[in-house]
């Protein structure tokens, strides 16, 4: 196909994402008056980590027991080990408030009991705070809410299966991007006043994960060649009970969570011993945060004290059988489907990757250093800090990307679009790049390449780390490099996994290098990012670290975690208090 | 990688081709471990043996995201939770009643959210 026959549409607000977030900012911008373009590479509101998410939104709306969004903002900032930008965790926690009743005036279905919406506890939290919708179905209910809303929005146009693959830039201000559409292997441009990344984390990077196959951290990729810097990469969050034995067919493998707190799921490592508490966690039973349990489950199995598949047992054998098959509803029997049965034997977990805190450094309006340029959701970083409170992602998801939506459309009113053939210009080393190209001999496998990106991060960037691995991890970043090339592999034809697996591993190198540089710079250990070299938190290191690429170098930096001018006032706690991590 | 053949070797008899262009059917042999499901069997597939294999899907093994879905020995099946059996030989084919997009993948989403519909130069 001939430049001249690329489509090349305009719209207000480009958003690049179609979960939680992006379908969030989608609807805040049309709202606003913008008309929208929302694209995804996967199918519109199935992919990303929206859908899988299985239980606990977290949001101080009091129903349950009485409750303060400050409260909900003290314990998110003291689950983030000091690194929180206080700015965002504040717009997490207040205008959280608003974004999940408006879910619940769309028809969400959050879970209620006696007149009022249901909260539960959750680790770290002071109080019952978290809603869901039953039966763990609270991340497809959220998808679907936002997916009637946004298909009944004249203003939205919504694309699935349409791969960006990188921003255009103009005189320093995003304007667009140049994407591919899988269906046709043909290249398409958009041009737009505004562009929000709402592509998710960047779990994908690791053998053991609980996302989707589309969180390989490719709008951390665009950002970053776009111009605009990442913050905290170093921090991505293991969640602690990931299912690891016997083999579970067509279940998320985090499902366990909810049901350890709901009924006391007991934790015992490979001797049948309880261990938690041997890590200072004494008085915490099921509200441990998400590092402290990770770091106590991996130690045991350091130890040689892990169970036979190499993780810790989850125990419900002493919750009678009535109770169990009251909490799990119908799930007890897609169990039995898999041959577990809870009352005979435990099952085996093991911390797997699962959120990522770092991410596009944004101010409180959700722009990055881009001008035209905004983020939202997951691919934010900072609200979090080193370790997310169980509970907050979809809360930043749909708050963050209210946020973004609005702001973008503010922006997009005022911004000149670039013209199309101007457009036409600035794709241009992409769209070379696309075109086909003679192959120096026989390409490798992609698809393994990735396999072994995955390990190469799960064993050395994982959530343990010391300079000899991660420096190990660095170079071994170079050998996959130069074992892909640079040029793309593949046909270039309609659902071309060859070359989809290159674009991927392109971005999935890139993104892993920043969180591999990110780990290595940082000598302590806090919350998610624990360095066997250089163990126990370091005050000097309360500090952001940022990463910016520049013509094609790395510039890492540090700088003040963000506070507010005027510091929040908790409000006195109403529940227990925990201790924070050892 | 080479597979020693036994009989709990696993025989997924592929159908593959792009568009409207001619099918053929491929052989793969897997291991039993390999394979608890048939996603996993496809993606072990692309991993060691034949990486241009085409297969849709999103959320790997919850069964959430809906996009796997198939025929497997005559039957729709999502590929997630669609079990094998050791020793079997199983038919895989993409959705007869959606357009075939190359291989396993079919265009399954929804009209309005399909980008080719503006590219009308190429049909």
């Amino acid at each position: 196909m001939t430049a001249e026959n690329i489509v090349n549409r305009e719209t207000d607000v480009l958003v690049i994402g179609a979960g939680g977030a992006g379908m969030s900012a989608a609807l805040a911008a049309s709202q606003a008056g913008s008309r929208v373009i929302m694209t995804d590479r996967s199918l519109v509101g199935r992919g990303g980590a929206t859908i899988m998410a299985q239980m606990t939104v977290a949001v101080a709306l009091g129903e349950q027991t009485p409750d303060d969004w400050r409260n909900h903002y003290a314990d998110t900032l003291k689950a983030g080990r000091g690194l929180c930008s206080e700015p965002l965790a504040r717009l997490l926690c207040e205008s959280g408030i608003d974004a999940i009743r408006l879910m619940d005036s769309w028809g969400t279905g959050w879970a209620r009991s006696d007149g009022h919406l249901t909260q539960v506890q959750a680790p770290g939290h002071d109080r019952p705070r978290c809603v869901y919708v039953d039966y763990l179905n609270t991340g497809p209910a959220v998808a679907k809410t936002l997916r009637t809303q946004v298909a009944h929005d004249d203003n939205i146009e919504r694309y699935g299966d349409l791969l960006v693959l990188e921003l255009l830039v103009e005189q320093g201000r995003a304007c667009g991007a140049v994407a591919l559409n899988l269906t046709t292997g043909h290249p398409v441009i958009i041009r737009a006043g505004a562009v929000i990344v709402a592509t998710g984390g960047l779990t994908r990077l690791y053998r053991r994960n609980s996302a989707s196959l589309n969180m390989g951290g490719d709008g951390y990729a665009l950002a970053l060649r776009a111009g605009a810097r990442l913050i905290d990469m170093e921090f991505v969050q293991f969640f602690p009970i990931g299912h690891l034995a016997p083999r579970l067919v067509g279940f998320d493998p985090i499902m366990w969570d909810p049901f350890r707190y709901k009924l006391g799921g007991r934790l015992l490592n490979g001797l049948g011993e309880e261990f938690v508490e041997k890590y200072g966690h004494s008085n915490e039973g099921y509200t441990i945060t998400r590092d402290a349990a990770t770091y106590a489950i991996l130690k045991e199995v350091e130890a040689g004290r892990g169970s036979p598949a190499g993780g810790a047992y989850l125990s419900f054998q002493h919750v009678p059988e009535e109770t169990l098959r009251k909490a799990f509803g119908p799930i007890i029997d897609k169990l039995a489907a898999n041959g577990i049965d809870l009352t005979k034997s435990p099952i085996e977990v093991a911390p797997i990757a699962h959120y990522h805190m770092g991410g596009i450094r944004v101010e409180v309006d959700m722009s990055t250093d881009v001008p035209g340029l905004y983020a939202a959701g997951e691919a934010v970083g900072g609200a979090n800090g080193a370790n997310r409170l169980s509970g907050n992602a979809i809360t930043e998801a749909v708050s963050f990307g209210l946020q973004a939506g609005r702001s973008a459309s503010a922006h997009a009113a005022d911004a000149k679009a670039v013209e199309a053939r101007r457009a036409l210009e600035l794709a241009g080393p992409t769209l070379a790049r696309l075109e086909p190209a003679p192959q120096d001999g026989e390409s490798p496998n992609v698809a393994a390449l990735i396999a072994r990106l995955q390990a190469l991060m799960q064993d050395y960037v994982g959530p343990f780390r010391n300079e000899e691995g991660v420096q190990h991890a660095l170079g071994e970043l170079q050998v996959l490099k130069a074992e892909l090339g640079e040029v793309l592999p593949g046909d270039g034809g309609p659902q071309d996994p060859v070359r989809l697996d290159a674009l991927d591993l392109h971005n999935m190198l890139l993104v892993a290098e920043a969180v591999t540089r990110s780990a290595l710079a940082r000598r302590e250990s806090r919350g998610a990012h624990q360095r066997d070299d250089f163990p126990g938190m370091d005050d000097a290191w309360t500090l952001n670290q940022t990463l910016a690429l520049d013509k094609g170098q790395w510039r890492l930096d540090t700088e003040p975690v963000r506070r507010l001018e005027t510091p929040v006032e908790i409000p006195a706690a109403g529940g227990t208090e925990y201790e924070g991590q050892a | 990688m080479n597979t020693q053949k036994n009989d709990r070797t696993i025989v997924l008899e592929v159908q593959r081709g792009v568009g409207r262009g001619p099918s053929r059917v491929q052989e793969y042999e897997l291991p039993e471990t390999a394979a608890a499901s048939l996603l996993d069997g496809l993606r072990w597939v692309r991993e060691h043996l034949d990486d241009t294999l085409a297969v849709r899907y999103s959320c790997i093994n919850a069964n959430a995201c809906k996009e796997c879905m198939m025929i497997l020995d005559g039957k729709v099946v999502y590929a997630c939770v669609a079990r094998m059996q050791p020793g079997a030989r199983h038919q895989v084919a993409p959705l007869p009643n959606k357009a075939r997009v190359r291989d396993l993948i079919s265009e399954i989403a929804p009209v309005k959210e399909r980008f080719d519909q503006e590219e009308n130069a190429d049909d």
